[in-house]
């Protein structure tokens, strides 16, 4: 029975039942950035003061969908798409148990649905981290819960995938770096959802009676075992998707794929630490504790973004110069396809995710200067330099990458394509240089009104705090305008696109097969071992990719100063002990 | 030759290392080390710092501690709520609560007090402005920290933890004055 298609267009295999599943999730991941865009219109223009939207019940509300919906819901069901791809098409193999996964998609959706539905329904507005004592209906935790099983089940179909290739043989050698990444990301969502369980489910049973006490302390420690680490799997995920962009567009590969893989790892040895990121100024935790997990016993996860920001810009740039490119320190980034969104968009979360929110990151997640920072605006500030640039670009860009490769449709209305990437991120960027401002100034996050009106006692944030959050606001409609463009274009393709098959009609958008004929593989040749470069068995003594060097010192350079700024602001204030 | 094959070396992980990785390795192990060690380093020679003093506790027992210091100390009232200005170097205590911080505090510049925290019912962020001070207040806990005010003037206490429809509305003040 054949069962695979190979594209035409880029040589890629593709399963009839791991195709389904990656259309589907892909389009559940679009509609739920869909409601999240939606949602985030209201939230920045109500913490724009001068226009201050909605009313305070209703941006709470808002507020809680846009972060569901943003973090969880279209990031995971798009992971679940990445890893199918990167096992079955990648690998060239039949997706194990596809019965399961389609349960597992529909548990999932169940969920989504369910938990938008009680937030909307209005008597859950608790906001994402749901912090106990404070309680939603118990259909918001159950929700989430159904959520989490459908992805743990897309995790093991994932894995069971991997087990499959390997027994069928179905490539030579070691898995390909692209699906090592994916792996990371899956390993570390099994952990992530194991303490979502431990947390959710109890949550749960005391939202319908069964237990009446949750301590406030444990549940934020347990949550954020979920919470934080589940943003490691984002960036397994997102830097996943660097390498995959820059091997189908360069050719790229790995400078070394023990460096590459070896960072991966350090993901999960010490992924498991960072929750106390969150609880830096919470009572009752030591800190030798927090000093040694906030920095991942020594800042090693730290070390293996740092060491990603250099080898994905790097590989690029090896091949660039393979292929002539060689002037000067930057010809190769000078020359690259910058008017290609799947390109731009790669290159743009990459820089911003490293420049803008590594930096921040690690700077607020240092014990002592976390205290001039928590729950101000700069936290949001921090991650949308990582989840709403870093990885969502990354997405935004891939999808471009897919529509003609697994929609099999052209590109609708190119041009707004092309110019997305620029839209969102300096849309983005804005919103967030300015919200890390304002919260530099003590303006505080989840606040629905800095005026404070209604308050007994009074207090104003200074002029500049306002100026700030009204450039923050012009900065994320901006940003809403470029998420606007890329559902236009991804919408319009699957809708209007040209069809780069005859038969890759609406339907075929949306999860249906192709017709049978087109599956005209039963057996696939296995993936053959990538060509040998001279390079690889001496390593290269000389700086292969020395503009990627001079930008990673650049990077160094800032984080340090920025470092030792927030020190000395820190060494300003009040003295406590 | 692309990431996205398997690696072009059986034995991938005898390859050995280009320079530049290696060099760059190098850099950014020594910055992690570096920044690792200044939270220690600051533990020992810098002002601010949390202690790692805290207690389990319930509302109702804060509330008695807080409201004993109320009647000992209290000097005056604003907008309904106590002004107390307890003796320098004493412990002081302070409630969050829907939707208010209480009690209105007044401190001595460059006295030390023992600040207690705690929150009677959700969590909630307590945030002090301008000086921008930020610290999480749960329930059932108690948190404990020598507070140092260095300058004098109005502080405010912004609620910075969402806890429900008036959370914009929850300010509290510290004043501190020289006396
Ligand atoms: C398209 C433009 C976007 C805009 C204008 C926007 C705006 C905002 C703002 C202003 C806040 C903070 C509000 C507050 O704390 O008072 C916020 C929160 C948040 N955003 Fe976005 N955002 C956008 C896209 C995204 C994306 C793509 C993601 C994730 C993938 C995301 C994830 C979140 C999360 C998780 C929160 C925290 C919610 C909470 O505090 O519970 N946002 N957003
Ligand atoms: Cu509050």
């Amino acid at each position: 029975m054949a069962r695979f298609r190979v594209c035409p267009d880029s040589g890629f295999y593709f399963d009839k039942s791991a195709e389904s599943l990656m259309k589907v999730n892909a389009v559940a991941a679009a509609v739920s950035l869909l409601i999240a865009g939606i949602m985030a219109l209201g939230v920045i223009l109500t913490r724009w003061q001068e226009v201050h939207l909605l009313p305070a019940d209703l941006f709470y509300q808002a507020l809680t969908l846009h972060g569901i919906n943003a973090l969880i819901f279209w990031i995971i069901f798009f992971e679940i798409a990445i890893m199918y791809f990167a096992a079955s098409t990648l690998l060239r193999c039949r997706l194990a148990a596809p019965k399961w996964a389609w349960t597992g998609f529909v548990l999932m959706i169940i969920g989504a649905v369910m938990n938008n539905v009680a937030v909307f329904q209005g008597r859950s507005s608790v906001m994402m981290t749901s912090y106990a004592p404070m309680q939603a209906e118990p259909h918001f935790y159950l929700g989430l819960i159904l959520f989490a099983v459908g992805a743990l089940i897309g995790c093991f179909v994932f894995l069971g995938t991997l087990v499959i290739a390997k027994d069928e043989k179905t490539y030579e050698g070691s898995i390909p770096l692209v699906t090592f990444g994916a792996l990371t990301a899956c390993i570390i969502a099994v952990f992530t959802i194991a303490c979502g369980a431990i947390i959710l489910i109890p949550t749960f049973l005391w939202s319908i009676g069964y237990i009446n006490h949750i301590d406030a302390a444990m549940y934020r420690l347990v949550w954020w075992g979920l919470g934080h680490s589940s943003q490691q799997i984002n960036v397994a995920a997102h830097v996943s998707v660097w390498y995959l962009i820059a091997g189908v567009l360069f050719g790229a590969r790995p400078m070394s794929e023990k460096v590459s893989r070896s960072a991966f790892l350090l993901y999960i040895l010490f992924l498991q630490l960072a929750s106390a990121h969150h609880i830096l100024v919470d009572p009752g935790i030591s800190s030798e504790w927090k000093v040694f997990n906030t920095s991942y016993a020594m800042y090693l996860a730290v070390l293996a973004s740092m060491i990603h920001g250099l080898t994905v810009p790097g590989s690029v740039e090896v091949a660039q110069r393979a292929k002539g490119l060689t002037k000067g320190m930057f010809e190769w980034l000078r020359k690259a396809p910058w008017d290609n969104p799947v390109f731009s968009g790669f290159f743009l979360s990459l820089i911003i995710f490293g420049f803008i929110g590594g930096i921040t990151g690690v700077v607020m997640g240092t014990e002592q200067i976390n205290l001039i920072i928590h729950n101000t605006i700069y936290v949001p500030a921090h991650f949308h330099a990582t989840v709403a640039v870093g990885t969502t670009l990354a997405f935004m860009a891939l999808t471009y990458l897919l529509i003609p490769v697994l929609f099999r449709r052209a590109l609708f209305l190119p041009w707004v394509a092309k110019m997305q990437p620029y839209v969102f991120s300096a849309g983005m960027t804005l919103m967030i240089l300015f919200m890390l401002g304002a919260g530099t100034l003590g303006v505080s996050r989840r606040h629905w009104d800095m005026d404070f009106t209604g308050a007994l006692l009074s207090f104003e944030y200074p002029g500049t705090a306002y100026v700030m959050m009204a450039v923050a606001g012009i900065g994320g409609v901006l940003g809403v305008l470029g998420g606007v463009m890329y559902l236009v274009v991804t919408v319009g393709s699957l809708v209007f696109g040209k069809k780069l098959d005859e038969s890759a009609g609406f339907l075929q958008s949306f999860g249906l097969p192709l017709p049978a004929a087109t599956y005209n593989i039963s057996r696939a040749d296995p993936v053959p071992m990538a060509p040998r470069l001279a390079v690889e068995e001496h390593g290269s003594a000389g700086f292969e990719a020395p503009g990627t060097f001079v930008l990673a010192m650049a990077l160094l350079v800032c984080f340090v100063v920025y470092y030792f700024i927030n020190w000395g602001y820190l060494a300003s204030v009040w003295p406590l002990s | 030759m692309t990431s996205f094959l398997p690696p072009s070396e059986r034995i991938w992980w005898k390859v050995p290392i280009g320079r530049q990785e290696l060099v760059w390795i190098g850099i950014a192990l020594v910055w992690c080390l570096i920044m690792f060690f200044m939270m220690p380093y600051w533990h020992l020679y810098g002002k601010q710092n949390l202690s790692n003093e805290a207690y389990q506790t319930t509302p109702a027992s804060f509330q008695a501690k807080v409201d004993g210091m109320v009647e000992q100390y209290k000097v005056g009232e604003e907008a309904g709520m106590p002004v107390v200005r307890p003796p320098a170097g004493s412990d002081i205590y302070m409630l969050g609560r829907l939707w208010q911080w209480y009690p209105i505090l007044e401190l001595e510049k460059d006295k030390s007090y023992r600040l207690h925290l705690s929150s009677m019912d959700w969590n909630h962020g307590f945030s002090l402005q301008p000086v921008n001070i930020n610290l999480q207040i749960i329930p059932g806990y108690e948190m404990v920290l020598t507070v140092t005010p260095d300058q004098i003037g109005d502080y405010a206490v912004v609620c910075n933890e969402y806890c429900g429809i008036g959370h914009h509305t929850m300010l509290g003040k510290i004043y501190v004055k020289e006396i």
